[in-house]
């Protein structure tokens, strides 16, 4: 091949490094295009032409993005907001936002794989999470929001010029979301609403402008059913008004996620979404696809992993062979690509669905079950692959194990995806 | 002369620089199949270097306004791929030139090149920019066979390009040894592009959904009264000989021993 100069070398250095060991293993080892081992491949055939189109130009962007960019973030808990301004500048956070405040209207399909590509380049759940909120999550903005709102909140998010959080869990009600106690009061001039209560797991609000946040307007005891009387709102965020306090995690910490507290925060009435008391059918709008976006980040970790591992299982030498040659070491890889691989059919299936708008949510829950088990699984037994190098941070992979955790509990725990599944598919009665 | 640009850029589809290629069972090229591809990275920075002359213009950086990019690529079913990726960066149009996918690399430079000038006379276009060569066959001979043809000036391995006036008066720097060299010629004109003419753009998002709906238009080498016929034939490819190992010395004066034994002192 031709010399290629310093701009383009340094351009694709980081790539390299990924890439010359997958070479350098199949000299040895006779099959160089392995597909598991190929930084970002592209020879699944079950993707569209424009999911492809996506896959190749986040891989572009990705490749700058080196292993050791993401360690240093992990160590000094940096948010990557590089990361975040450059897919904003390429246009990325608007995949699926509307054409007229600066999107491309894509669908799920795209953004799935777009979120799944972002994972696997190696930036796992940092990378994902530093740019998730923005994707998808003003959903119900789109759907519900006015002209106004959309042109004055959509525009500036898309172009990365304000990033958003979102707020609905409470340290006291977890999952159970109908029980939460945030309060707005309507102030008598019915131009601002007066916000007071707290809010759990709230990530990226040290970095955020904006927060969508669902709280209560009509007292539980006044509504004929519980999904009633909570209200959306998407506003400035402003850390006068609102203590954030961040929370000490197990992984991804660069990407911080905090408790907020806040009373008497007065918010314009002109800064809700929708109608009063019909928040919570709002946010249930964008679940599924949520659902999805998180299933595909984790695909993305379980086969960065598995890429990992596969690599240095072919190349690490103990008793005079490569140890990827004992089948104890070979078969549970086969067997993670084999679930990683079942998982994103599902998930895919789940996207495209969405897309053609079908609303059940038992392949978005499903998928995500699915994705986030494989990939712990291939995080799980990729550190068990490097042996003691797999609990040092410079292999990456304990990082992945510590990410990984991540999708297999949010947006909702394993548990729950079964207690849907049990009630909405098999006709059980609920089981909790 | 004319007072717009009209540019031509050539590009091809390649095995992706970062694949580290294989030679085929037949010995006849390197295996394609199941490969990664992508846009020639030489043709990369001329595609850049078009758009940035348009975007000069519209600076006010640059006197001449560009009327025209249009990206050709002569390939298989799947050269579109970098014509599209040409057109989100900011090509125009695009002519796909449908040549069957052979082992043996494709047509021949002088084939290329014949078929270009007959682009660059039913086009009317008065600048060429091609990328120095291909990283597949290494040839490096299109662009300058081009000019030969078309009876034009020719600038090489440009790394800087100017233009200096709306009359078409182009500035071209290169790299030579120790030192860079400028030459200044008038359009119409062939410029091949060099490593550190630019740095080439990612398409953004918004770019490659427009790229979808710019023409693309499929030609074939006889629209251009071209033959592909050969002159060469590829008798054998094969891997480079691996790399011996090196010895090992005691210690520093061993060291200066052997490169005095080795003629390095």
């Amino acid at each position: 091949m031709a010399f290629l100069g310093r701009s383009l070398i340094l351009r694709q250095l980081r790539r390299y490094s990924v890439q010359s060991i997958c070479s350098n293993r199949g000299l040895r080892y006779a099959h160089s295009n392995a597909r598991a081992t190929e930084y970002l491949q592209t020879h699944d055939t079950d993707l569209t032409d424009s999911q492809k189109t996506v896959r190749e130009a986040i891989a572009k962007i990705c490749a700058n993005y080196s292993d050791e960019y993401w360690l240093k973030q992990d160590e000094t808990k940096k948010f990557p907001a590089d990361f975040h301004q450059t897919l904003a500048q390429d246009g990325w956070l608007g995949v699926c936002m509307p054409q007229e405040y600066g999107g491309s209207e894509l669908g799920i399909a795209e953004a799935t794989i777009m979120m799944q590509t972002i994972s696997e380049s190696g930036g796992g759940m940092t990378a994902a999470s530093s740019v998730h909120m923005n994707i998808f999550g003003l959903e119900p903005v789109v759907k519900f929001g006015t002209e106004e709102q959309k042109k004055r909140w959509l525009e500036p998010l898309i172009a990365g010029k304000e990033r958003a959080c979102f707020g609905v869990t409470e340290p006291n009600n977890g999952l159970d979301t109908l029980k939460l106690q945030s309060i707005a009061r309507k102030e008598k001039n019915g131009d601002d609403y007066i916000l007071s209560g707290q809010k759990i797991w709230i990530s990226t609000a040290q970095n955020a402008q904006k927060i969508l946040i669902l709280v209560r307007t009509t007292p539980l005891e006044e509504v004929k059913k519980p999904s009633q009387g909570l209200s959306l709102f998407y506003t400035d965020l402003d850390p006068s008004v609102v203590t954030i306090t961040e929370i000490p995690k197990m992984g991804r910490a660069a990407v911080d996620t905090n408790t907020l507290f806040f009373e008497n925060w007065r918010v314009p009435a002109s800064d809700m979404v929708g109608k009063e008391n019909d928040g919570f059918k709002m946010i249930l709008h964008g679940m599924n696809a949520e659902r999805i976006l998180i299933g595909a980040e984790a695909l993305g970790l379980g086969y960065a992993a598995l890429r990992k591992a596969a690599i240095y299982a072919g190349e690490r030498e103990v008793f005079g062979r490569a140890i990827g040659k004992n089948q104890a070491i070979q078969h549970p890889l086969a067997d993670s690509w084999m679930k990683l691989e079942a998982a994103r059919l599902m998930i895919y299936h789940a996207a495209r669905m969405y897309d053609q708008g079908y609303a059940g949510g038992e392949y978005a829950n499903a998928g995500k079950y699915l994705a986030a088990e494989a990939a712990f699984e291939a995080c799980e037994r990729a550190v068990l692959t490097h042996g003691g190098m797999g609990y040092a941070k410079e292999y990456h992979v304990e990082r992945y194990l510590r990410e990984v955790f991540i999708p297999r509990i949010a947006p909702v725990s394993k548990e729950m995806i079964c207690n849907y599944i049990g009630e909405r598919v098999l006709g059980l009665p609920k089981s909790y | 002369m004319a007072s717009k640009l009209r540019i031509l850029v050539p590009v091809k589809r390649v095995i992706d620089y970062a694949i580290k290629p294989r030679i085929n069972k037949a010995q006849t090229g390197v295996e394609t199949a199941g490969v990664k591809h992508s846009l020639n990275p030489f043709d990369e920075l001329s595609i850049e270097e078009a758009v940035r002359l348009r975007e000069n213009h519209k600076n006010k950086k640059s006197p001449m306004e560009v009327e025209n990019i249009l990206a050709l690529s002569a390939g298989g079913p799947k050269a579109p791929d970098v014509l599209r990726t040409a057109m989100a960066m900011g090509a125009d149009r695009a002519f796909h030139i449908d040549v069957p996918e052979s082992a043996d690399g494709g047509p021949e430079p002088l084939t290329i090149a014949k078929m270009l000038r007959g682009v660059v006379e039913k086009e009317n276009i008065n600048l060429v920019l091609l990328g120095k060569q291909a990283i597949d066959g290494d040839q490096g001979q299109t662009g300058q066979m081009l000019a030969g043809l078309l009876g034009w000036p020719q600038a090489t391995q440009a790394s800087k390009v100017e233009i200096k006036d709306e009359a078409g008066t182009v500035e071209v720097t290169h790299e030579v040894d120790g030192g860079v060299e400028t030459l200044r010629a008038k359009l119409p004109l062939v410029i091949t592009t060099d490593l550190r003419l630019n740095e080439p753009r990612y398409a953004s998002l918004p770019n490659i959904m427009k790229a979808k709906k710019k023409p693309l238009e499929k030609k074939t080498l006889a629209d251009f009264g071209v033959e592909d016929t050969r002159r060469l034939k590829t008798l054998k490819v094969t891997e480079p000989p691996a790399r011996k190992g090196g010895g090992k010395v005691e210690d520093v004066d061993g060291l200066i021993g052997k490169l005095k034994e080795l003629g390095a002192l």
